[in-house]
This record gives C-alpha cells, structure tokens and sequence, in this order.
C-alpha cells in the first residue's frame, strides 16, 4: 500500500502522570488509504484519541512527548513541520470531528457564522458569498431548513444536528482527510445510521479519506475499508475489513469478536464466550506481550517478548501464535 | 385468567412537571411514561428497548415506586403496590430490587465495599450476629465472581467490571425476585459487557431472577431476553417474543431500530432503512401516532390524526400501528 494518504510510523508519546513518563502510545503504525475508511478500534484508554491528537499535533497544554516516530501526509512528516506549516494543514486539507461536538462549537455564536469563519480561513470569499457557501454546506450534511437553522445558537440544535453541523464546518475547508473521534458514540442508534450514511456519501461524494475511532466494532464493520485494533498503546491487528472479520489473526480480536452477542451462533449459546481479566493499567503493563495475562494462547515467550509485527494476507499483527482459521 | 405473571402494569403513566409558571403552578409537563400495559412472567426477562429519553428508565422506577406513578396501577404477585404506604411496601423491597448503569455513581465512594453490602442485610434485619453478616456477604462475593478478600476495600479500587459485580452482589443481597437492570453493561468496556451478560444470565438460572433488562443494544437485549417491549416516546409501540420480533418486526419503529444497529458480522445480511428527522421532544409530542414524521409508511390523514392503540397483530405479539405488519 504505497499509496497511502498518511502514513505514521512507529510513534511512541508518554504522559508525565505524578512525575513520572507513562507510555501512552508504545510505537502505534497504521495507514490511511486515498479515498479509503480506516477504522481504528479499541477500548477506553487503549490509545485511540491520542493518537488521532498526535497526528494532528493538538496535544500541546498537555504533558504529552513524542519520543519517536513520524507522520508522513503526502510524504511531508507531519512533526517536521513548522507551527505555522501545520496550523494551515490543520482544519484545512486535515479536518477533525470529536464525540461531543458542543465541545468544539462556540456557545455564543451562530452556528451559521461559525462555518462562514471556517470557510473564509481558506477560501478568499466575502462574508455574503461564505454565507450562501455555509447554507449549502448544511444542506449537503442533511439540515432541514438550511437557511433558518444558520441563525441558530448550538444548544437550540439536538446532538445529531450538532455533529453534523461539526461536520460541514470541517468541510468547509474541503479536507482530503477527515478523522472523526468516536463521532456517533453519543447519539442515539437511528441517529447514529443517519451520520454513518452522511459520512459514506461524503466519502464517495469527495473523494476523501477518513480515519474513524470507534469502540464499537458493528460500526467499524458498516464502514471501514481497513481496520486498526489498539490495544494498550499499540496497534495490534491491521487489516481489511473483511479479512479482519472473518479471520482475525490477533487473539485479542478474536476475544473480542467472539464475545459478541450478535456474532455468528452466539444467540443460541448459554454463555457468551468472554475475554477474562481486564485491561492492563499503562502504568504497569507485563513484560512481553500486553495481553499474554488475558490470552488463551499465550505461552512463555509471549510473557518475555513482545512481538514483533508479523504479516499474513492482507494483514498486520504483533503476535507470537496468530491463528489462521476462520473464526466460528 | 388463570394465573399471575410476577410483575404487571395496567396502563401506568408518569409525568414530570416540566416547567412552572410564576406562581410556581405546573405549567408543562414531561410525558415520560404513557400508559404502559406491560407484564413479566416468573423466571422471564422482558428486555425493553428504545433510544435515550424514550422512558426507559422511568418506567423502571416507576415499577419499583423509586418514581410516584401519576396513574396506572402496577401488581406485583398479582397484589396491586401502587396503593401501598411506605411502610407497607417495605417488605416488598426485598423483592424487588435494580441494578445501574453507572457502576462508580451509584455506589458510596466513603464506603468499603463490606458496609455496601451489609447495608441492606442490616436494614432488612436478615442477618443478626457477625459471623452471619460474614458468612453472608462472603457468600455474595464469590457468587458474582469477586474475592472475599477484597471487602474491606473501596470502590474506586476496583474497575468499571468489577464495581458493577459489587452493585449486583447489593441487588441480589435480599435474595430478590425481581431485579430492574437499568443499562447495566452500557458504561463498561467491549470486553467486560460478555463477562456481565453471562453472569446475570448464571444468577438468572441459579436463583430463578425475573429480570426487566433495559438497553439500548438490541443485541444484547436479543441475547438475554425471553420477550422484548419497544419503546418510542413514552409509549411501548411493540412487544412478543424476542425471536419472532427479532426475526419480523411489526412496527416500522422497531423495524428501523434493528437495521440502524450495525453488525459486526459480514454474513449477516444488511438491510438499511434510514430514518429522517430527529427524535421529537416528550414535551410536545406531535399528534397522533408519535412516530408519524419520521414513519416510512405513515398515512396522512390517519397516522398524524389518531393514535394507534397497543393491540394484538399475531397471537402473543402486540404493536401500536394501524398499519403494524404490512411493510
Ligand atoms: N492529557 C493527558 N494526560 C495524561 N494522560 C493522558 C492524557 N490524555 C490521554 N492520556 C492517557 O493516554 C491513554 C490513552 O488515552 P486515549 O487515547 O484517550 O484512549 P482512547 O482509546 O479511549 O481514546 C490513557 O491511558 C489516558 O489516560
Ligand atoms: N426526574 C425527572 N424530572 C423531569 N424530567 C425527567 C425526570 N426523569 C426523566 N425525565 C424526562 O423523562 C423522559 C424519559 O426519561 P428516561 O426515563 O430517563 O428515558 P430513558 O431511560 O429511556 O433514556 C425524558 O424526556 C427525561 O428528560
Ligand atoms: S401508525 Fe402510522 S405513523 Fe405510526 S408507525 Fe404506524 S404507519 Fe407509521
Ligand atoms: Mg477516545
Ligand atoms: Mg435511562
């Protein structure tokens, strides 16, 4: 896959947490394809959103450090750039949408406003021609009554007509990648089909690439080209989507499939398949392969080593005993 | 009839008032719950299902009178408790008891996980002495799969999985018959949800639990339930048996519910049915049958005029559209 949009290479970020450096991300590699969905998956605090916010270099106020790694977007590195370089990439050709979009709205400013700010960031228009652009931009994100809902403040607007308006405003600047965080995560389910569906058209429509964080794997399914597992601050498992779904290599995604209730025969199962223990705390993680103490697999290399990544068919995994069966 | 589910409403209804004027009079109200006419049979799981602020959790409460109902009449036994005084539905607290989403929220941060679980053993008088109240909350322990040795620490020493095994273990305390579990996997991680479903599915067959399971995962829901009620707007708009209304929705609303729920698994075929619009507030509820603007296949001059009653469609099997089943 050379032909990748963005490419980040083995990034490696701690936190100071009480004066000591936690890894967060622990050397995470993924790959955004032109025109492609690449779905990261993982659960909370496995290092999702960092990584999102590294590539994006919003991390500063924070006590994050990017040990190494890098973030190549066109062939540039993304952390090579200058604040100024990246400050005109971000919410421009790099567009972000977050899970609560009241968060990134103004409270005291129409919403109207707020998208005729964003497309006049980029786009030398006056305000008359930015707004009949703004109006345009909410009718093609799906706002009934375009022209009327401009005028109004965020909090008169539900959540879903809230993200969708987060939505036109990173349109605005015509992004060639789009990286939502968990953009459907507080809506309710039919609208969360609503948004899913804007996304896939606009995917089609424009041609452009979108990174998109999800704990939820039915999601990632509905629209993902590729999928990237996380697990404890490492991408454990890369792969197409089907590929991924139908012969997870990674132990870890196939717990985690398998104890699906809508998965396969589960229905008629007595008990769900379930992975045991918890998730490890990234201020202590085992030695070797972070998830040897919950694995089924696991042997005595994996609690001493840490795989390195291995590849089989379309997929990526770190993994000392990858499975290749399909999963029943 | 011939005999009693464990748990019964007659059209129960609960309103909240919403807004009051100057004089500080009513002056709106929430129509959280409507006239819901649902029932549990012994041993059963009735999972009820619908998006946030449909009413979910008002009904439980209102089952359980954690909420005063405003009318309807809930029976539990076949004994109407809607008429009890406190002190008269107090041995029935025993009985009935819930379960929350929020496993950090509803357990008292300044107590140790012990005092948590004696509570309700001391206020109920079951166990007496300390070695009862020992023996007791040992036993609850080991039952929802945690160490006894663990009961002299605090909750947040504990994981989201782990506090949510304590809040069972506090339900199933008083040896309960009926338990409300309001979205009790919704807050924990992916790979703790199977953990939780299994063992409130193991308690379910040990200790023959009645369960009213509140979701908004259809999935899980589909898994545990025996029976499954719909809810839109207040209004239970569906309700039969789990597999057959799984298999075949009568309710154009259930129906966009279970093909706006995205599967994991590629050999499940997907069928898309996309709703338009919002979800309308409670505090205005548009005429007729509340799911008219957004139906697929409302008529106009029928569904945005009368509301359609709950009625058999299919022996067992209930649903509130007068034109249930023909989509
Ligand atoms: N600003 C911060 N300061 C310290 N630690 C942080 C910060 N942001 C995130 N972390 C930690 O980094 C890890 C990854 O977090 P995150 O990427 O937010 O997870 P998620 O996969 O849920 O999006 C977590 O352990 C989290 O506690
Ligand atoms: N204590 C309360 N006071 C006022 N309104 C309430 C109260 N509890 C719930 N409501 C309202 O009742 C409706 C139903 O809420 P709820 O039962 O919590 O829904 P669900 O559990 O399905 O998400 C919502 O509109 C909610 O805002
Ligand atoms: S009654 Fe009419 S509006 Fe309501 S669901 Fe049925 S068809 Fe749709
Ligand atoms: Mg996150
Ligand atoms: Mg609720």
């Amino acid at each position: 896959m050379s032909d990748a949009l963005l490419k980040v290479s083995d990034l490696r970020l701690s936190f100071s947490i009480e004066g000591t450096r936690t890894p967060a991300l622990r050397g995470v590699s993924f790959e955004v394809g032109r025109g492609k969905v690449l779905g990261i998956v993982g659960e909370s605090g496995s290092g999702k959103s960092v990584s999102s916010l590294a590539v994006m270099r919003l991390l500063h106020g924070t006590t994050a450090k990017v040990e190494s790694g890098s973030a190549l977007y066109e062939g540039r590195d993304l952390f090579k750039l200058s604040e100024r370089e990246m400050r005109s990439i971000r919410g421009g050709e790099l567009g972000m949408i977050f899970q609560e979009p009241m968060s990134s709205l103004n409270p005291v400013f129409r919403v109207g406003d707020q998208i005729v700010e964003a497309i006049r960031a980029h786009r030398k228009l006056v305000r008359k021609e930015a707004l009949e652009e703004a109006i345009r931009l909410l009718e093609r994100v799906g706002i009934p009554d375009p022209r009327e809902r401009a005028r109004a403040f965020p909090h008169e607007l539900s959540g879903g007509m809230r993200q969708r308006v987060m939505i036109a405003i990173a349109l605005a600047a015509g992004p060639r990648l789009l990286i939502a965080d968990e953009p459907t995560t507080a809506l309710d389910m039919t609208i969360q089909a609503q948004i899913l569906d804007l996304l896939r058209e606009l995917k089609g429509e424009l041609g452009m690439s979108i990174i998109l964080i999800t704990h939820d794997l039915g999601v990632v399914a509905d629209i993902a080209d590729e999928v990237a597992v996380m697990y404890a601050g490492k991408i454990v498992e890369h792969a197409p989507i089907r590929e991924l779904l139908e012969r997870p290599r990674h132990p870890y995604t196939r717990g985690l499939l398998a104890s699906l209730p809508s998965f396969r025969d589960n229905l008629t199962k007595p008990r769900l398949p379930t992975i045991p223990g918890v998730v490890p705390d990234l201020r202590s993680l085992p030695t070797g392969c972070a998830f040897a103490p919950r694995c089924a697999y696991a042997q005595d290399v994996c609690r001493d080593v840490d795989p390195e990544e291995s590849r089989s068919g379309g997929a990526r995994f770190r993994c000392h005993f990858p499975q290749e069966s399909e999963l029943q | 009839m011939s005999h009693e589910p464990l748990l019964k409403t007659e059209h129960l209804t609960k309103s909240f008032v919403a807004r009051r004027d100057v004089l500080g009079r009513p002056k709106r109200y929430v129509h959280a719950v409507r006239d819901i006419s649902i029932h549990v049979e012994e041993g059963e799981t009735l999972g009820l299902v619908g998006e946030s602020g449909c009413g979910k959790s008002t009904l439980g409460r209102a089952i359980l009178r954690l909420h005063e109902p405003s009318s309807g009449r809930v029976f539990f036994r076949g004994k109407e408790i809607t008429t009890l005084s406190k002190r008269e539905l107090r041995p029935l607290r025993r009985e009935m008891q819930i379960i929350f989403q929020d496993p950090h929220g509803s357990l008292n941060p300044r107590m140790t996980i012990r005092s948590i679980l004696e509570e309700p053993l001391k206020v109920h008088g079951i166990a007496e002495s300390k070695s009862e109240l020992d023996d007791r909350v040992e036993a609850l322990m080991k039952r929802v799969g945690l160490r006894p040795d663990q009961l002299d620490r605090y909750p947040h020493e504990f994981s989201g999985g782990q506090k949510q095994r304590i809040g069972i273990a506090r339900a199933i305390a008083l040896s309960p018959s009926f338990i409300v579990a309001d979205e009790p996997i919704s807050a924990l991680d992916v790979s703790i949800q199977a953990q939780i479903v299994n063992l409130l599915r193991d308690l379910q067959d040990d200790l023959g639990l009645t369960y009213l399971f509140i979701a908004h995962d259809l999935s899980i829901v589909e898994y545990l339930s025996h029976r499954v009620a719909v809810m839109y707007l207040g209004r239970v708009v569906e309700e039969g048996p789990a597999r057959e209304l799984y298999e075949a929705p009568l309710h154009p609303y259930t129906k966009a519910l279970m093909s706006a729920a995205p599967s994991p698994d590629p050999r499940r075929e997907k069928k898309r049915l996309i709703l338009h619009g919002d979800l309308p507030s409670p505090l205005d509820p548009p005429s007729g049958c509340a799911f008219h603007p957004r139906c697929p296949i409302a008529r106009k001059g029928i569904c945005d005029r009368d509301e359609p009653p709950l009625r058999t469609v299919v022996p067992k099997r209930k649903a509130a559209c007068h034109f249930a089943g023909e989509f």
